[in-house]
Formats: C-alpha cells, sequence, structure tokens
C-alpha cells in the first residue's frame, strides 16, 4: 500500500507550496487560491482561518486532488506528502494517498454521505477497497470505528441510513469513515460549522483526542477563531488565496502582525475582556475575478498608505524571527500596536 | 409497510371509481343507438328492441346502470359485449399481443433508454451528449405514427429485415418493428431523465466524499452516482405504463396486431360501449396497480423515503 | 459546491428583494438566451409557422381547398427542390389541390388547438395548483383526489371516448376537449412549486406583517413558483400539436372540410407507399413545429436554472 519513499529526516508531513487554483467560468476567470504556501509537521494541528471565498476550501480539496475540473484548475504549485510531489500524480497513484494517507471531513456531513447507502457499508467501503478486507470482515472493523468516535449502541446503529442520524452523530460517521484506513493527515473542512455549539464543542473534543491517540497531523479548516483556539497548535491566515499571516497560536493572539487579523480579533466577542466595543472588518470580501492590486487587502485596511499598498504585493516575511509571519508593508507597525 | 401497501390499495378505490365513471359517461353519451346498430339493414321488431334495451339494462338512468356495473366490477365481472361475448374473454385473446408488444417495447426503451442516457450524462456537453440531446428531441417531436409509417416504409418493405404487419411469425420477430416504435417515445424521455439526473448527482456532495475516498472512478459512477440518479427513472416507470397502453391504440392499429389496443379502437368505432367501459377500466387497474408497484419500489430504493 | 461559485451567487441576490429577484432571474434568463443558437433557430421558425396560421395569403394566393381539380389529384412535385417545381413547389393533394396551399392552411387548425389547449390547461392548472397547494387541507385532499382520477384516464382513450361523442366538432370544440384533460399534470407541478415556496422564509415574513392571502399569493407566491409551470406550458403546446395530429390520425379529431397537418397525414396513409411526397411535406412542418417548441422550452428552462448556466 505504501510505495512512499523514505522521506529523509526533517521533511514535513505536508507541504504546500505556492499553490494556485483557478475556476474558468464561462467569460471570466476566478482565482481562488493565489500562490498559497504552508507545512505541516507530524502530529501537529494547523488550523486554516479565512472568510468564506478566502481560498481555504478550494485549496483544501486541491491538496485532496478532488476538485471539480471543469471549472477548477491547478495552475501551480506543488502539494508534497513526505516529500513526494503528489500534483504531478497520474489519478490511478494519487488516488491511493486518499484516504489512506490523507483523509478528508466536510461541513454538510448529510449531504457528504450517500444517502442510499446504510452508514456501517459506506464506513466498510473503505477498507474493502483500499486493504481488499471481506465484506463481513470490514463491517465488523466499521462498528469499531464507530464505537471509538463514541456513536452509542454502534452495533446496530451501522445498519441506519445517514437521514436517521442527528448532526453531530452524522459528523462523527464522517469522522469515522475519514479515520478507517489511519491516515496521516486529517483534514477538517469547517467540521462543526453546520452543528450547534455544545455539538460543536464535543466533536473538537473528539477530534483533539482521535488526533493524540493516533498521532496525525491535523489541519482545521475554519472562519471562527473561537473554534480553534484550544486545539490548534498553529494558525495561517488566508485572504484572497494567499497566506497573510502565520504564527503559534497563542503568538497570534496577543500579537497579531497584520491589520486583517486584528480586524478577525476586534471583530470577534471575547469573554475575558470585558466592555469592549466590537468592530467589523468595513467592505466586502474581495471580488475573486478581480482582485485590487497591490496588497488586496488594502481597500479595506485602516493603515492602507497611498505610497506602497495600492501598488506592491507585500511579500510573507518572518517579522519577529521566530517564525511569526505577515504580508504586511507595515507588520512592524501592526505588532507596536 | 403492509399498512402502507393497504391504504395505498384503499385510496386507489375512488380514483377508480371516479375514473370508471368519467369513461362511463362519456361512453354513455356516445351518439347512434347501438341495439338498432345490431340488427344491421333489417328492421327489428319493436318488442325484440325492447327486450334487448332490457337485456342491456339502457332502460334504466345513468347512476342504475353504472352501479349494476360497479357491483359486477366487484365480482371480476368487466360486462358484456355487444355480441354477447363477455368483455373478460375478449380481452384474453387481445392480452397476450398487447403484453408481448409492450414488453418488447419496456426492455428496449429501459436498456437503451438507460445505456444513452448514462454516455450523455457521464461526458456532458460531449458529442455523443449532444447527438443523444438532438436524437431524442426528434424522437419526442415526431408524431408515433409518422415514425411508424416511415420505419414500416424503411426497415419492412424497401430492407425487408421486419414483417410490417400481422403476429405470423411470433415473438420476438413480428414485435421488434412495433415494439421499437412504441418504446422510442418513452425511450427519449427515460433517456433524457437518466442523463439529467446523473449530471445533477454526479455534482452532489457525496460524490466528492467518494472521491476524498480514493475510490476507483468506475465504482463511484456505479456504486454511488447510479445508484441514486435511477430514482427517478424508477418513478416514471409507473407513467410510462399508462404511455404504453394508450401508443397501444395507435401502434397496433398501424401493423395489424389484434391487441387491446385495436380492440377498443374498434369498440369506439362501432359504438359498442360495453366493451370500451370494460376495456378502459381494466387499462385503468393495471395504470394504478402500476403506480403503486412503483411507489413501493421508491420506497425501496430511497431509504428517506418513509411508508406513511 | 465550489466557494467561489457560491460566493459570486452570493453576491449577485444581495440588497435585492424579493419581486427584484425574481425580476433579474428572467433579465439573466434573457442575457444567457439571447447567446443560444437554437434559442434564435426555434424563434424563426415558429414565427413563420405563426404568420402562416394568422396571414396564410402570405404564402399562397390561393384560399382554403380553392380551385381543386380531381384530374390532378396526387400529381407529384415535377421537382424534389420546391424552388425549381414551377408553380406547384409541393405538387397536388388527393383531391387535386394544391399541396403547398393546403399545407400553408393547415397550420391554423394545429396552431390554435396547441395554445388553446395549454391555456386552458394552464389556466386550470394554475387556479387549482395554487389553492390546492396555498390552503392545503381538505381543498388540497379534494383537488388532489380530483386530479387523482383525471390523471388515471389515460388521454388518448379519454379523446377517443369524448370525441367519437361530438363527432360533429370542429376545431374549438376539440381544444375544448383536450384543454380538460390536459391539466392533470400541470397542477401537480403548480401544487408542488407552490407547496416549496409556501414555506420560505420571505412568505412566513409578508405573513407576520400581515399581507393578506391573496396578496401574498399574487405578489411572492405566483412570481416564484410560475417559472418551471411556465416552461412546461411552452414545451407542451408543441406536444399538443403532435396529439391532434394523432387525433386526426385515428379518425377521431378534425374532419374535412378542415384542413390541418394531422389530417393531411392521416390522408396519405394509405398510399404514402406510392406517394410519399404525401406524407413527408406535412410531416416535415409538422415536426419543425413540435420541435420548435420543445427546443424552445429547454432552452427556456436552461437559462432560468441557474444551475446549468
Amino acid at each position: 500500500m505504501t510505495n512512499t519513499p523514505d522521506p529523509a529526516p526533517g521533511t514535513p508531513l505536508l507541504q504546500v507550496e505556492d499553490l494556485r487554483v483557478e475556476f474558468r467560468m464561462r467569460g471570466s476567470t476566478v482565482n481562488a487560491v493565489n500562490g498559497l504556501s504552508y507545512t505541516l509537521a507530524e502530529g501537529e494541528t494547523l488550523a486554516i482561518l479565512g472568510e468564506s471565498g478566502s481560498g481555504k476550501s478550494v485549496s483544501a480539496q486541491a491538496v485532496m486532488g478532488i476538485l471539480d475540473t471543469p471549472p477548477a484548475y491547478v495552475t501551480g504549485g506543488a502539494v508534497r506528502f513526505r516529500g513526494t510531489e503528489l500534483l504531478g500524480l497520474p489519478e490511478k497513484k494519487r488516488r491511493i494517498y486518499r484516504g489512506a494517507h490523507i483523509a478528508m471531513i466536510f461541513q454538510d456531513a448529510l449531504s457528504a454521505l450517500n444517502p442510499v447507502h446504510r452508514v456501517g457499508d459506506q464506513i466498510a467501503e473503505m477498507l474493502i477497497v483500499h486493504k481488499g478486507m471481506s465484506r463481513g470482515d470490514a463491517r465488523k472493523r466499521a462498528v469499531e470505528l464507530m464505537d471509538r468516535v463514541r456513536i452509542p449502541s454502534a452495533a446496530s446503529r451501522a445498519s441506519d441510513y445517514p437521514h436517521q442520524f442527528s448532526g453531530g452523530m452524522r459528523q462523527r460517521v464522517m469522522i469515522a469513515m475519514a479515520l478507517a484506513l489511519e491516515p496521516d493527515v486529517l483534514i477538517a473542512d469547517e467540521p462543526t460549522t453546520a452543528l450547534d455549539v455544545t455539538v460543536q464543542a464535543q466533536i473538537m473534543k473528539l477530534l483533539s483526542d482521535l488526533q493524540d491517540e493516533m498521532a496525525m497531523g491535523l489541519i482545521l479548516i475554519t472562519h471562527d477563531l473561537g473554534v480553534v483556539a484550544d486545539v490548534a497548535d498553529r494558525i495561517v491566515v488566508m485572504y484572497a488565496g494567499r497566506v497573510v499571516e502565520q504564527a503559534e497560536v497563542k503568538e497570534l493572539y496577543a500579537r497579531p502582525a497584520h491589520p486583517y487579523t486584528e480586524g478577525l480579533l476586534a471583530s470577534v466577542p471575547r469573554v475575558d475582556v470585558r466592555d469592549r466595543a466590537l468592530t467589523p472588518i468595513k467592505g466586502a470580501p474581495p471580488n475573486l475575478a478581480a482582485i485590487p492590486a497591490g496588497c488586496p487587502f488594502h481597500p479595506r485596511c485602516p493603515r492602507a498608505r497611498e505610497e506602497r499598498c495600492p501598488d506592491e504585493v507585500p511579500a510573507l516575511r518572518d517579522v519577529t524571527g521566530t517564525g511569526h509571519g505577515s504580508a504586511c508593508h507595515y507588520a512592524e507597525e501592526v505588532l507596536g500596536g | 409497510m403492509w399498512r402502507f401497501v393497504l391504504r395505498r390499495v384503499l385510496q386507489m378505490v375512488p380514483v377508480l371509481i371516479g375514473t370508471t365513471f368519467l369513461i362511463y359517461v362519456a361512453v354513455f353519451a356516445l351518439p347512434g343507438d347501438p341495439i338498432r346498430a345490431l340488427g344491421g339493414d333489417k328492421p327489428m321488431p319493436p318488442s325484440v328492441y325492447e327486450a334487448l334495451r332490457h337485456h342491456y339494462h339502457l332502460d334504466e338512468p345513468l347512476i342504475e346502470q353504472y352501479g349494476r356495473y360497479l357491483l359486477g366490477l366487484v365480482r371480476g365481472d368487466f360486462g358484456e359485449t355487444l355480441n354477447g361475448q363477455s368483455v373478460a374473454s375478449l380481452m384474453a385473446t387481445g392480452w397476450t399481443v398487447t403484453v408481448q408488444l409492450a414488453l418488447t417495447a419496456w426492455v428496449f426503451e429501459l436498456v437503451v433508454g438507460i445505456a444513452l442516457g448514462v454516455l450523455a450524462g457521464l461526458r456532458k456537453g460531449g458529442i455523443i451528449d449532444s447527438l443523444v440531446l438532438s436524437g431524442t428531441t426528434f424522437v419526442i417531436a415526431i408524431p408515433a405514427f409518422v415514425l411508424a409509417y416511415s420505419a414500416q416504409l424503411i426497415f419492412g418493405l424497401k430492407l425487408g429485415w421486419f414483417p410490417t404487419a400481422g403476429t405470423d411469425d411470433g415473438w420476438p420477430y413480428s414485435y421488434l418493428l412495433p415494439g421499437i416504435i412504441l418504446g422510442s417515445l418513452s425511450l427519449a424521455y427515460i433517456a433524457r431523465l437518466t442523463r439529467t439526473s446523473l449530471v445533477e448527482n454526479m455534482r452532489a456532495d457525496y460524490v466528492r466524499t467518494a472521491l476524498a475516498k480514493g475510490l476507483p472512478r468506475r465504482r463511484i459512477i456505479l456504486r454511488h452516482t447510479l445508484r441514486n440518479s435511477l430514482i427517478p427513472v424508477v418513478t416514471y416507470l409507473g407513467v410510462d405504463l399508462g404511455n404504453l397502453l394508450a401508443g397501444a391504440i395507435v401502434i397496433e392499429g398501424i401493423f395489424n396486431l389484434p391487441g387491446i389496443g385495436q380492440q377498443i379502437f374498434q369498440a369506439v368505432q362501432i359504438k359498442d360501449g360495453p366493451t370500451v367501459v370494460g376495456i378502459s377500466t381494466f387499462l385503468v387497474l393495471i395504470f394504478l396497480l402500476a403506480n403503486l408497484v412503483v411507489d413501493i419500489l421508491y420506497g425501496a430504493l430511497d431509504p428517506r423515503i418513509r411508508y406513511e | 459546491m465550489s466557494e467561489a461559485g457560491s460566493d459570486t451567487l452570493a453576491v449577485a441576490q444581495t440588497g435585492s428583494d424579493v419581486a427584484g429577484a425574481s425580476a433579474s432571474l428572467w433579465s439573466d434568463a434573457w442575457r444567457a438566451l439571447r447567446r443560444r443558437v437554437v434559442f434564435w433557430v426555434s424563434v424563426v421558425i415558429l414565427v413563420v409557422m405563426a404568420l402562416m396560421a394568422v396571414f396564410p395569403s402570405l404564402f399562397t394566393d390561393r384560399g382554403v381547398n380553392d380551385r381543386c381539380d380531381v384530374r390532378f389529384a396526387k400529381h407529384a412535385p415535377s421537382s424534389w427542390n420546391p424552388f425549381g417545381a414551377g408553380g406547384h413547389p409541393f405538387g397536388y393533394d388527393m383531391h387535386g389541390c394544391d399541396y403547398w396551399a393546403q399545407i400553408v392552411h393547415g397550420a391554423r387548425a394545429p396552431m390554435i388547438v396547441g395554445f388553446v389547449v395549454t391555456g386552458i390547461a394552464l389556466t386550470l392548472s394554475i387556479t387549482l395548483g395554487s389553492l390546492s397547494g396555498y390552503f392545503g387541507r381538505w381543498l388540497d385532499a379534494l383537488i388532489s383526489r380530483i386530479t387523482d382520477i383525471f390523471f388515471g384516464l389515460p388521454l388518448v382513450l379519454g379523446a377517443l371516448v369524448i370525441l367519437t361523442a361530438f363527432p360533429a366538432h370542429g376545431v374549438w370544440t376539440m381544444s375544448l376537449v383536450l384543454g380538460v384533460l390536459w391539466w392533470p399534470t400541470m397542477t401537480r407541478l403548480m401544487r408542488g412549486q407552490v407547496l416549496s415556496v409556501r414555506d420560505a422564509d420571505y412568505v412566513q415574513a409578508a405573513r407576520v406583517l400581515g399581507a393578506g392571502d391573496l396578496r401574498i399569493m399574487a405578489r411572492h407566491i405566483l412570481p416564484n413558483a410560475i417559472a418551471p409551470v411556465f416552461v412546461y406550458a411552452m414545451l407542451n403546446v408543441g406536444v399538443v400539436i403532435g396529439y391532434e395530429a394523432t387525433l386526426d390520425y385515428l379518425g377521431v379529431g378534425l374532419q374535412y372540410p378542415t384542413v390541418s397537418w394531422g389530417l393531411q397525414l392521416s390522408q396519405a396513409q394509405d398510399v404514402f407507399t406510392d406517394y410519399p411526397y404525401l406524407l413527408i411535406y406535412p410531416a416535415v412542418l409538422l415536426t419543425a413545429t413540435v420541435l420548435s417548441f420543445l427546443l424552445l422550452g429547454d432552452a427556456v428552462r436552461d437559462a432560468l436554472d441557474p444551475k446549468l448556466r
């Protein structure tokens, strides 16, 4: 199953470099991802944060290799899993990585599960296809997996259909399915957005427990700062298909180095700070068919200046010397507050 | 499940009564005097005339006649034709022909229709897709009888591949050409339905999940997409049976197949009311039963449907 | 499914109220339609056919069954190329009438039947479907059962029996009979549409704000429910025309001295092996008309459905 060559020591688990994705629609091209780079270490939890339209989900689908082509095309960059470049692989080889090495769960588990198959069978399908297990063995294993994601009376529920589960339980089924082959990387695309707040916490707890147990890398895609604060190690903030800031969680919360992150933090209510006015970010997310020249955030940026921001695209650079990256010409100023 | 079936059967009763009543009223309004027509050119003595009218209950009010007819229906009696044969035994002779014809058409439209729909849907916007779309639109636009005559002329008379009329060559040979023509309209609908449904399902979120699971394309299409796409096709099959039975009236006439369609057409022409009503009732019954079967099948195919 | 796609959609819809949304639905559709060749081809064909139906004198100087001479009966056109065939491009029909003139006049009956039947069915189905879908309860149960009853009656069979009962029917009677049989499918469609719109948030909001039933129906439900029914009706005109021809063929439709394509096809049935042109010419015109209605309906439906764009 594993035809991955032994990676050189120090090779990251997953490395995305200068990834570019565009949607070719009739008459227009939408640049969804524009040179996205990040790395994920073994056992690390990386949160990718961004508004809808920031390219976070599209880039995750590009990493998985499950974009709808057409209209979406990967036009450049690299995705390396333990050093193996995935983007150039023929579909037959690429497929082996999906589910087995890199698995993914989605926001809406109801539509993501096939409505006409029993959930037990949908989980078992992974084992039958990838591992050649017999139907009976795969079903037994599926029940164990459902048990592991703490679905009560898993044995009997395995023969239920997706619509018979509650939202939280359905997401557990998705997780059980994604973990069936003990993948090295799990990409969770807004896994709790569709759920009630109490259930959200349970699912996040489950994900982080499972990650510890299985020592896998976890990529959490979200638009919600609050969801990831407790579980993530590092955060990548995306805007208009690029990384605008990346840092350790605590560092980012304490000392944001990009006006966009600053704005995000100011627009989220916090329990620890009372009587603080919430300030929304002004303006609308960028039109991806016509991304502003220069810094894509400058039309909405309170700190934007005439001399550089409208013309010069800021590069992502280490602004503290400790790996805190920001793509703002005036990051030092932002850090200074 | 059984409660669902029972409830649906009970729901069928008023529909069956209503529909047969509609036919009954229409037939009752047929002009001319069927009894005089029975006598042909010879004048009929008034006593015989009255006796015959009484025999066929034509001297009673409409509602009473209809009530009597319904009572007979409950006992499985579809009535009596004007020349004294029971409608049931008349249908028995035509039934085998119509069933063979409809079955040929059904198999053809189902197999070829789904295959074309899948081929078109897999490559939306491709050459096969365009061909299937334009071809099926053509078939829908041409009246069946024009299609039938053209086919008879080309494949029957000119090329001599198929017999053009009658059932002398037995099944399947005599039924192939009429079956294909009869099925062609539904084939067009099935192909388009399959295509649309497949295209829609290929965009569904669960297909993305199946991709993310690392399943081979073939398996995704066969086990996931196609399985979901065929649900609306199955529901169409119920309506389709009505199309086939109605189409049989035209096609049996052109290919001279002595089936139920021809019988009912001739009965209308000679104003044989009891026969028209009897055969119609039977056709409506078949149509309703087929739709019941489709409803049950629908539930079996789509677990989200509850038998309520 | 794609983030970028759903965003453009969201942007397009923000800031427009419900009526505005349905207006932009049609104007978006128009913009998509304008670019389709199929749309223009079917429009042109239908305009020509409509002109034939309304102003036959534009196409021929002969009247209906005018200047027929039995001596010319079944004289084929002198050339298959209608432009090279002299004064009688389509030859003569069974009774020695100029076939081109007869076919031009044959357009009117099917067009009238197609539009009137669809009009009757559309009116009935919008009324019954809205009442049934909006008010629900016993009214819905009653209307739905009646729909079931009519649905259970195969159309050809019903028309066969009823039209035989009124042998002296003309175009209008025939339209009335077919119209009365035609509404069940459309009513079901309309009812489903109304049901799906009835519980939408903006309808609830209008209700909370105190809008009456009539206003909700007229302002909020109909504009949003009617598009698919309207498209279906467009396709349906073509289907009705095909049915009219079939009933003519079966001998229960229109009768001489009326002329219609279906009647011409019916008369050609016994001799078409020897005189194929008698079948081919009306068949081509009939098929082109039906096809244009179908393609037009298809194109409009595609244009109205943003998912398919």
